[in-house]
Order: C-alpha cells, then structure tokens, then sequence
C-alpha cells in the first residue's frame, strides 16, 4: 500500500444547529484519481475547505501530505494545487499578471523561473493566446481554464479539484481530463470533488461517496461497478423467452430482458437450446449512476413540502 | 507579500482616482481664494483658511484641515474595507490563503499597504497644496510665515512643523484604518467594512460635539483629530496632541488586535 496523501479521522463540521461534515475518514493514496462524489451540499467543497485550512475543523483530525491541517497546513500547502469553488482572478488584470501576482505572493515560486512556468501552463491549460487580455474579457471556460492553470504553476503534488470542468464545452473537458491523466502518469494525486458521475467515472480510479454529511463509501470504482448478479439478454423474440424463462425475468425494455437467478452461461444455453435468437449477452453491471443513487439521498438544494 | 500587496492597490487606476480626488478639493479651495481673494474671517470657516491668504505655504496644512473631517477618512475607509473583504468578496481570498500566504502575514501585509496608501495620500494632498497654495497664493515672502499664534515662523521650523502633522493625521487615519480593517475581516461585503467604519466614526463626530456625553468625549477616536492644529501654535501646544497620539494608540492596538483574533479564526467560505 502507498503512502497517504489524504487521510482524515472522524472529521466533523458544525455550522450552528446544522451537522454538515459528520464523522468522515478519507484516505487518498499517492498516485490515487480520487473522485469525491456527492449530491449539492452534501458536504463535499465544506470537506475540500478544510483539507486546505480555509475552514476549521469542529472535531477530528486530518493529515495532508503527512502534515497536520490546520496546525501545520502551511508546510503542506506548497505542494497543493488547489481550485475551490470556482476560479476567482481580480479582473482589471491579464490572466498572465494574475497568475505571476499569485505566484509572488507565497512561497516555493521563484520569480526567476516564474515568467517561464506561466507562460508553460498556459500553454498546458490552452490558454496561450489570451494570457495578456484582462480577465474580466474572458469567458466562464476560460476562467476555469485559467484557474486550473493557477493550481498547476508549481508543478505540485496533489491537486485539489472541485468542479474543475464546470463551464468548459465537450472539447474543453476531453482537454482537461487528458490533462489530469497526463499529470497523474507523471506522478500527480489528483483529488476530484464533484457532482458530475460522468466525469468521475471517465477519470476517476477510486470513489468517496459523501451523502448529508456522512462518507457511505469509499472503494475501487470497479468494486463500485461490480457485476449485480443478474443478467441481461437481448433476444430477437421476447415473448418466447419470457415464456421460456418463466419468473425468472425481473424487468423487460422491448427486447432487452433483465433475468434473475441464471448465470450468463446457463441462460445462454437455454436460450439457445429453444431456438431464441441472443442478440447480446452478458452480466448486468451497475452504473456509477446507479449507486451512487442507490447511496444517497436527494441533494439538499431539492427541497420538498414535509 | 507586502511588496506584492502594495503594488496590487497601486496597480489599481481606482486609488490614484481617489487619491486625485483628494486634491483636486484643496485645489478648487485655493484657486477660488486667489481668484476671489474673499477668504474667511479669522475664527470662521475650515481651521488656517483664514491664515492662507497672505501666505501661501501655510496651505498645505489649511488643505488636510479640508480634506480632513471628511474625505480622508472616506477614502481610508474605503480602502481598509476592501482589503479582506473585496478579495473575500472576488473569491480571490481562499486562492491566496492556500497559495499559501498566512493568515496574520496577509493581515500585515494588508495594513502595511493602507498605511503606504494613507502616508502617499496626505503626502499627496500637502505637496499638490504646497505647489497650488505658493504659486497661486503665495504673495508674501516666506520669512514672514507666521504661526497660529502669529510669531514668525522660518521655513525649517515650518517644515518640521508641516511633516509632524503629517505623521499625526497619518496615525489618526491608522485609528480609521484598524477599524475598517477589523470590519473587513468580518463581512465578505468590502462596501460594508467601508460603511460600517464610518457610521462609528459619524457617532463619534456627533458624540464629540455633544454636551451630554462630556463623560465620554475624551475617550472617543475622533476627539482630538484636530489638535494638530496646536503644531502650528507658538510655543506647541503638546497636551492634546499627546493624548490624541495615546487614545489612537490604543483604538489601533485594541482594533488591530480584534482584526486578527478575528481573522486568524474564521471559517473562510467565500
């Protein structure tokens, strides 16, 4: 087993009456794609907040690149690259100017070396043709890109990504993603808070899944996909399967049947056997979707009547 | 940081337009006198105005008693307010915060650069006053510079004079300054941090000028804000400026204190 990047114990958060990160222990490992899964306030950016000290923690314990947070989160920060809550940049400047500003403002930037690492990542982030216009001309994609060129200035260890490609078009995600799996190769953790399954599950290798508060789990995404035990069958005449198969099929769409209690290979033969023609074959395998659905519940920006 | 703090306010077209501003009153002031040549009587209108007409080099200290009362504590208010909550307010906060930059060594570097901004403002407005008040105003020579008081005053005594007051409306303005600052940490809102600085300082002021309140007076931020006046007596009145320099002492003190307990422990969810 690696080496913990992320590793929190029984990290609580209460703001007044309201319990909004209860009892959570994460653990990211060096080289991890770590996706942060979770409905609109279920706690996720008040956890992301606290990792990076920008919160304090109400009770527990969390340890970031083996520091104590918050005590000692500035001796982890320099090696964070960080995009919380959207990108911010002050907008009377270039984005050029404001990630150099950034970069002189803490340690671990060089200023001999920071013209060349700037005009670098933006050319990373795909932003090169614009890094001398002012901010407040560029578009929402552009921030995000200019954002996610911010937390890659220093070249560091882990990033901290919340919502990362929100804003970007299809190109611009495939951009990104591209980007992440690039740096993770070279030996990047990549953190990844968000509430979009696809991009989880196109990046991502290990999943947290945070539902009001509470971490309900933490695995392989391919654990979390794991076959259900069920098949599905595609048949070129339904009803005779049904027939054939008799209570065995739990749910029919048109010609695709889900069937219960046979493995792939015995339902295959039967089907077969009785002159049924398979379409196509195999075991039912969850989506990301669907568990995490099955995982949580409603976000709390759906508020119903009691 | 602080280097990178002050060349982000003064990268801003908005502080030299306020810094601008503050001129440009004084200016209007003295270019009216010398057309007009109608000042006030002695004992009436804006402190030394009265003083000016004959000598032009007293002008730089009649244009900070103009701009004094109001302006310069509206422009240092403004500009202490926005500096936790305009970046809190841009999101620009929470990425310099992990950037990293400490909490305590960003509220230094914050109050470093108003000071920067308060000593180049009052700077500003003496220099452009001198320039202004000498060449539209200044009739008489400058031996014959008189003090409040009426003695003669030399131009090294008057200098001296002149830069004392500078640094006692520079510490007064600090008072403003921790207060807005304090605000600042407090509310994501920099207009705020900004109002909320000078509705304490408007009290202050009404307070001041009440009978009733006599018990308080002597302990209020605003009540010896014009004893600078007393720098420019024969001999120097010390007395006022002393506590004047003392209770501003310890509203910086206490205020500046209250900004970083404030600051130092507060959830940033901006």
């Amino acid at each position: 087993m690696t080496a913990p990047v992320i590793s929190t114990r029984g990290l609580t958060k209460r703001y007044g009456r309201v319990l909004a990160v209860d009892g959570v222990d994460l653990d990211v490992h060096e080289g991890d794609r770590y996706g942060f899964l979770g409905p609109n306030g279920s706690g996720k950016t008040t956890t992301v907040r606290m990792l990076l000290g920008l919160v304090f923690p109400t009770r527990g314990e969390i340890e970031v690149l083996g520091h104590r947070v918050p005590r000692h989160v500035g001796r982890a920060l320099p090696d964070i690259g960080a995009l919380v809550e959207g990108p911010a940049a002050y907008p009377h400047l270039s984005g050029r100017a404001n990630l150099s500003l950034l970069d002189a403002s803490g340690p671990g930037g060089g200023w001999r070396t920071r013209r060349r690492r700037v005009g670098e990542v933006l050319e990373e982030v795909g932003l090169s043709g614009a890094g001398r216009r002012p901010v407040r001309t560029y578009s929402l994609g552009m921030k995000q890109r200019l954002g996610l060129a911010a937390a890659l200035v220093r070249r560091p260890r882990l990033l901290v990504l919340d919502e990362p490609t929100n804003g970007l078009d299809p190109r611009g995600i495939v951009h990104v993603r591209e980007l992440l799996v690039r740096l993770n190769e070279q030996g990047t953790t990549v953190f990844l808070s968000s509430h979009l399954l696809a991009e989880i599950e196109q990046l991502c290798t290990r999943v947290g899944v945070l539902d009001r508060g509470h971490l309900v789990t933490q695995t392989s995404l391919d654990s979390l996909r794991a076959p259900t035990g069920r098949a599905v069958v595609d048949v070129a005449d339904a009803d005779a399967a049904l027939a054939l198969l008799d209570g065995r099929v739990v749910q029919r769409e048109g010609s695709r049947l889900v069937v219960t209690g046979l493995p792939v290979e015995e339902l295959t033969r039967r089907l077969v056997r009785a002159g049924i023609g398979v379409r196509e074959v195999g075991p039912e395998r969850r989506t990301l979707e669907q568990a995490v659905l099955e995982l949580t519940h409603a976000g709390s920006d759906q508020v119903d009547a009691p | 940081m602080i280097v990178v703090e002050v060349r982000k306010l003064f990268g801003r077209p908005r502080t030299w337009v306020t810094i601008l501003l503050l001129c440009a009153l004084p200016t209007l002031v003295a270019v009216l006198l010398a057309v007009t040549e109608i000042g006030p009587r002695p004992g009436e209108g804006p402190t030394f105005l009265a003083a000016v007409l004959g000598n032009g080099a007293l002008y730089p200290a009649a244009a900070l008693g103009i701009v004094l009362p109001v302006f310069l504590p509206v422009a240092v208010s403004v500009v202490a307010g926005e500096a936790v909550a305009g970046e809190a307010g841009a999101g620009t906060l929470r990425y310099l915060l992990v950037r990293p930059v400490g909490r305590t060594r960003l509220l230094v570097a914050k109050l470093v650069s108003v000071c920067v901004f308060v000593l180049v403002a009052v700077a500003a407005v003496a220099v452009t006053a001198y320039v202004v008040g000498t060449s539209l105003l200044g009739t008489t020579p400058i031996t014959s510079t008189a003090t409040v008081s009426g003695t003669p005053l030399t131009a090294q005594e008057l200098a001296v004079r002149t830069v004392l007051m500078v640094l006692y409306i520079g510490w007064s303005m600090l008072g403003v300054a921790s207060l807005s600052l304090f605000l600042s940490t407090l509310t994501d809102s920099p207009l705020a941090a900004a109002l909320g600085g000078l509705a304490l300082l408007v009290s202050s002021s009404v307070l001041v000028a009440l009978d009733a309140a006599d018990v308080v007076r002597d302990y209020l931020p605003t009540r010896y804000w014009l004893a600078w006046v007393d720098l420019f007596r024969d001999p120097i009145l010390w007395r006022d400026v002393e506590r004047g320099v003392l209770v501003q002492g310890v509203y910086v003190v206490v205020l500046l204190g209250m900004a970083w307990a404030s600051f130092t422990t507060k959830d940033v969810t901006s």
